[in-house]
């Protein structure tokens, strides 16, 4: 009889043991980004001049920094820029540029990355969008959201092996990286910051779509007498 | 009470394999390991979940009760009594039926295996294969 309690022990201990290297291994290369392991950017990586929304022949061009993470970028996307998207941007007068500044969040650089990997296969929109919607579940919570972030790149029609290669591979690191260090580069220090035609805005004025319609009536002519 | 024995010991590996699945359904763990399977396909889908509690739950809770009724049972003062033989067979019968349930979802709906739920569901079905039988015979 004690043989069988042994037997019980040794079962539970091992499949303990097991779950627990399993899960190590599963989160455990990506969180080592998130903690600031050294990544490398290589010439492609800097190349990368973010994912682009609207008319390449739009007359102004805005470049936004955010953190997928970050509670003011998830407001200005879920607020502002549905209003943007639709009056400026499918209007063919605004062309929006999205590059990562991943913050000090915990999941800034997860986050990030989860974008990139969607965006790998043509959803990097849709998944932002779903990203920031959800924001407040996994931003919030301490727990580690990568199964939340597979539900979402499911959810917006992503081949899931693809995207757990690339999560697991940590492939854009060094984009998210490169992308971060141009942010530093230009002068970002918060998020979101916001470049119109190339000069820097004043997020106090521009945190809403009315600013920016009257920014980009003045850019285009609109606006002068 | 070999046979309790053998329910206990494959109650507790079947716990271990539906709370490595409620683990991931709920965040703890990041990625299941799979092999080929498709086991996130089919523990994100609709089916992963019921009444709004995830499918892997109902395994961790039955399975823990299969085994608390099978360790009750062999207690010297119990291995004579009926009713962890009769508590075993309805209980597996029950986790057999709602297994077929969920294996029936892999295979014609979801058209996908998770690796795990097979895992789970020859555990169950080799519970059930023990218990009911001696069930029967002790009514």
């Amino acid at each position: 009889m004690n043989r069988f309690y042994l037997l019980l022990v040794l079962v539970a201990v091992v499949a303990g043991v097991l779950m627990w290297v399993g899960s190590r291994g599963a989160s455990g290369d990506v969180s080592a980004t998130s903690a600031g392991a050294p990544v490398v950017v290589t010439s492609a990586d800097s190349a990368f001049q973010g994912y682009v929304l609207g008319s390449a022949t739009a007359p102004v061009e805005v470049v936004e920094y955010a953190d997928l993470q970050c509670p003011h970028c998830g407001e200005f996307a879920n607020v502002q820029f549905p209003t943007i998207r639709e009056q400026l941007i499918n209007t063919g007068q605004l062309r929006w540029r999205f590059r990562d500044f991943p913050l000090n969040f915990p999941w800034s650089r997860l986050s990030a990355l989860a974008g990139q990997c969607a965006g790998e296969q043509g959803k990097f929109w849709e998944m932002e969008d779903m990203m920031f919607q959800r924001q407040s579940a996994w931003g919030s919570s301490s727990r580690n959201p990568t199964t939340a972030f597979r539900d979402l790149a499911r959810g917006v029609g992503a081949d899931l092996d693809k995207y757990n290669a690339c999560m697991d591979s940590q492939r854009y690191a060094g984009r998210v990286e490169a992308s971060h260090r141009e942010g530093v580069a230009r002068g970002v220090t918060g998020t979101p910051t916001f470049f119109v035609n190339g000069r820097q805005l004043d997020n106090n004025r521009f945190g809403n779509s009315d600013a920016f319609q009257h920014l980009v009536d003045s850019l285009t002519g609109k606006g002068r007498r | 009470m070999r046979r309790r024995q053998a329910i206990a010991l494959l109650a507790l590996v079947g716990f271990c394999i539906a709370l490595y699945l409620w683990f991931y359904k709920i965040g703890i763990i990041g990625k299941l390991q799979c092999g080929s399977g498709s086991c996130e396909f089919v523990q994100t889908s609709r089916y992963g979940a019921l009444f709004g509690v995830p499918v892997a739950f109902y395994g961790v809770a039955g399975y823990a009760i299969i085994f608390a009724v099978a360790i009750a049972g062999l207690q010297p003062s119990q291995l004579t009594r009926r009713w962890p033989a009769t508590g075993l067979a309805l209980l597996s019968a029950a986790g057999f039926l709602f297994t077929l349930y969920l294996t029936g979802i892999e295979l014609f709906v979801l058209h996908a295996i998770c690796r795990w739920c097979v895992g789970s569901a020859v555990v169950m079905t080799v519970i059930a294969a023990i218990a009911v039988p001696e069930g029967i015979r002790v009514k």
